[in-house]
């Protein structure tokens, strides 16, 4: 019985999402994704960096720069570094065939990854490239065991260690020390790697700000209505015994 | 201009019965007067169908059932480029789920109420037929977005008509349409979702409302109101559903439609359960994710799959706690209606009931592990005793005298 009641206590305690690979605990995004100069800092990072590997083939240029607040002429400079049209969507430089050779694995398309993923963990992966020298490039991550990808801002962030709890085979990574030897700061780092995760989340649905606002609208129209219609109700229900 | 209408309406009349449909199935439907919170979900039931019908013709206006086109067709035509589109389909995906906690608690208000008892059997059994319809619209509708969880949940499903014996791979080829799911499999889901399962929806829903019609509505006390009737031939207990009820269920609609809206545009997701995380990856047939579980309002059932050890026999499990249903009418002996005048017994029991239903549930979202699956069995056994047990125990109860006319609890 006692066995009983501790499974029915474990099961219905809420299950803490641990994302494919790597098992370190995530750390919390803490993005605002209506801060339009964070998404536009993150807008440039996002196609600095990501974009010459990976597409976001969803979104387009044009409706980023209508929500940013951007001009078609800032994101046609700044941003789209390819120069395909203004409305066309945000594809990768680089060929399938050629990243397949490169990484391994093609990389994957980031129009919904804040989605499938979430943005803590998009978080703490972005931050959690420790330095491996088994690995083919030499970089090993928190939350994604041998994973493909580089840490492509190892010249900013510089060099993290691993954290370790255990021993022998049963060592884990549970995290990283602060990093040394970037050109930025730790805390200038970190902002960034925020901006591009709004970013991400933003473009994983580029909705989502105007959805919450229209939702306030629409619950205090329903709320009103509700009033109107339980008053007739009261009033229809009267001689009802 | 008064005089005009009642001419017009009498120039139809002659030819069509529609003051007489008005008055049979609203101004002159005598509902009991004491139905309480539980009888909102029929009626809210109606509503989400309505708006699954008009939101789906809009999806199907940009959608594509094409393996290569469909998962873009989602989440780039509809989610960015289609004004409004992201509304519309958060709209239908919340719609699958609300449908299924309304009909949930539709169905678990006929239970304690005894409303598959004689006189409405049938309505009953027409609910049970919709509830399996609204299970295939579920799984091919989630087939559409072609997501990993679309297919892989689909998959999983599908492959259980393999374990058939003999001839349950071959069955399986001719469903699928191919050896795999894939194109051929999308396009006739895509066409059953709409088109087939929708036709047959509308006509079992307008046949559980006809037959509950004839017969009249149950209520809380599980008294028929047409026992009582005053000189007219009006039950004394009734009102007619219009206005009364019609106005009351407006109340209902709205208060779902908050609950709705909170859902729609501040938790489309609602955590994962109805829009899964993995299903924002495209499908893809080389990479099984690490854990596939369907939705939420299939998960007591897949429970019910895993807990048995044997594939056929878990399939056989599986489908047997959907046929159960249907028997019902016949399971319960007690002649009471109400809960309320039945043994505290049988009170105890549905609790029990629906614990062991939400305890299946759950599991069927997690990973079965011993602990899990143990606990899975004993929830099975449980969900099957409460019905094949039931000749047996309903004879046993000690009822509750039964009240003559409704109360206004």
């Amino acid at each position: 019985m006692k066995k009983f009641i501790l499974a029915l206590v474990v099961t219905f305690i809420p299950a803490v999402v641990l994302a494919a690979g790597g098992g370190a605990p995530l750390k919390s995004a803490d993005i605002d994704i209506d801060d339009k100069a964070s998404l536009q800092r993150g807008a440039k990072v996002f196609t600095d960096y990501c974009l010459s590997c990976h597409g976001a083939k969803f979104v387009r240029f044009n409706r980023v720069a209508e929500d940013l607040g951007l001009t078609e002429e800032q994101v046609m400079k700044n941003l789209n570094h390819l120069g395909g049209k203004f409305g066309s969507p945000m594809e990768t430089a680089m060929s399938k065939a050629y990243a397949k050779e490169a990484f391994g694995a093609a990389p994957p398309d980031l129009s919904l990854v804040a989605r499938s993923r979430g943005v803590d963990w998009l978080y703490t992966y972005l931050t959690g490239f420790y330095v491996d020298n088994n690995r083919p490039m030499g970089f090993n991550n928190v939350v994604f065991k041998d994973v493909g990808m580089p840490n492509v801002f190892w010249k900013l962030q510089g060099d993290q260690q691993p954290k370790y709890q255990g021993e022998g085979d049963h060592r884990v990574v549970v995290g990283v020390e602060s990093a040394t030897g970037g050109t930025m700061s730790n805390e200038e780092f970190d902002t960034m790697a925020r901006d591009l995760v709004a970013f991400l989340d933003y473009i994983g649905e580029p909705r989502k700000s105007e959805r919450k606002s229209l939702g306030i609208w629409v619950l205090a129209f329903l709320f009103f209505f509700a009033i109107v219609a339980y008053a007739m109700k009261k009033e229809y229900w009267k001689d009802v015994h | 201009m008064g005089q005009k209408v009642d001419a017009l309406m009498g120039w139809v009349d002659d030819r069509f019965p529609l003051t007489k449909m008005w008055q049979e199935h609203l101004s002159e439907y005598y509902a009991p007067k004491n139905f309480n919170f539980w009888y909102f979900f029929g009626s809210l039931a109606l509503l989400v169908l309505v708006i699954q019908i008009v939101s789906g013709i809009f999806l199907a206006m940009f959608y594509k059932p094409d393996t290569a086109l469909a998962f873009q067709s989602v989440e780039m035509s509809i989610m960015r480029d289609v004004e409004w589109g992201w509304l519309i389909r958060y709209m239908h995906s919340t719609g699958a789920s609300a449908f299924f906690i309304v009909v949930y608690l539709h169905m678990f208000r006929g239970l304690i109420y005894g409303s598959y008892k004689q006189p409405r059997e049938l309505i009953w059994i027409l609910g049970v037929l919709i509830y399996l319809v609204l299970m295939a619209e579920g799984f091919m509708g989630y087939l559409l977005p072609w997501g990993q969880m679309s297919f892989w949940g689909a998959q999983v499903i599908l492959s259980l008509v393999g374990a058939i014996p003999f001839v349950g791979e071959d069955i399986g080829v001719w469903v699928r349409g191919d050896f795999v799911i894939g194109d051929a499999t999308l396009n006739r889901f895509f066409s059953l979702h709409i088109i087939a399962l929708p036709l047959v929806l509308l006509g079992l829903v307008v046949a559980h409302i006809i037959a509950l019609h004839e017969v009249g509505s149950n209520n809380p006390d599980g008294v028929e109101i047409k026992k009582n009737k005053d000189e007219n031939g009006i039950p004394k207990d009734g009102i007619p559903f219009h206005p009364y009820y019609s106005v009351k269920d407006i109340v209902g609609v709205i208060v779902f439609l908050m609950f709705f809206s909170i859902v729609v545009f501040f938790m489309p997701e609602m955590g994962g359960y109805f829009l899964e995380h993995a299903n924002f990856e495209p499908a893809d047939p080389l990479k099984t994710p690490e854990h596939i579980a369907p939705v939420w309002y299939f998960t007591p059932f897949y429970s019910v799959l895993r807990a048995v050890p044997d594939k056929l026999g878990g399939v056989i499990a599986m489908g047997g706690a959907i046929v159960v249903l249907f028997f019902l009418p016949w399971l319960d002996r007690n002649p009471v209606k109400s809960w309320r005048y039945r043994s505290r017994m049988f009170t105890v029991l549905v609790a029990l009931f629906v614990i062991s239903f939400v305890i299946l549930g759950y599991l069927g979202m997690k990973a079965p592990t011993d602990l899990f699956t143990w606990i899975a069995r004993v929830c099975t056994i449980y969900y099957f005793a409460f019905f094949l047990l039931m000749p047996f125990y309903t004879k046993m109860e000690k009822n509750k005298p039964v009240p003559e006319r409704v109360t206004m609890k």
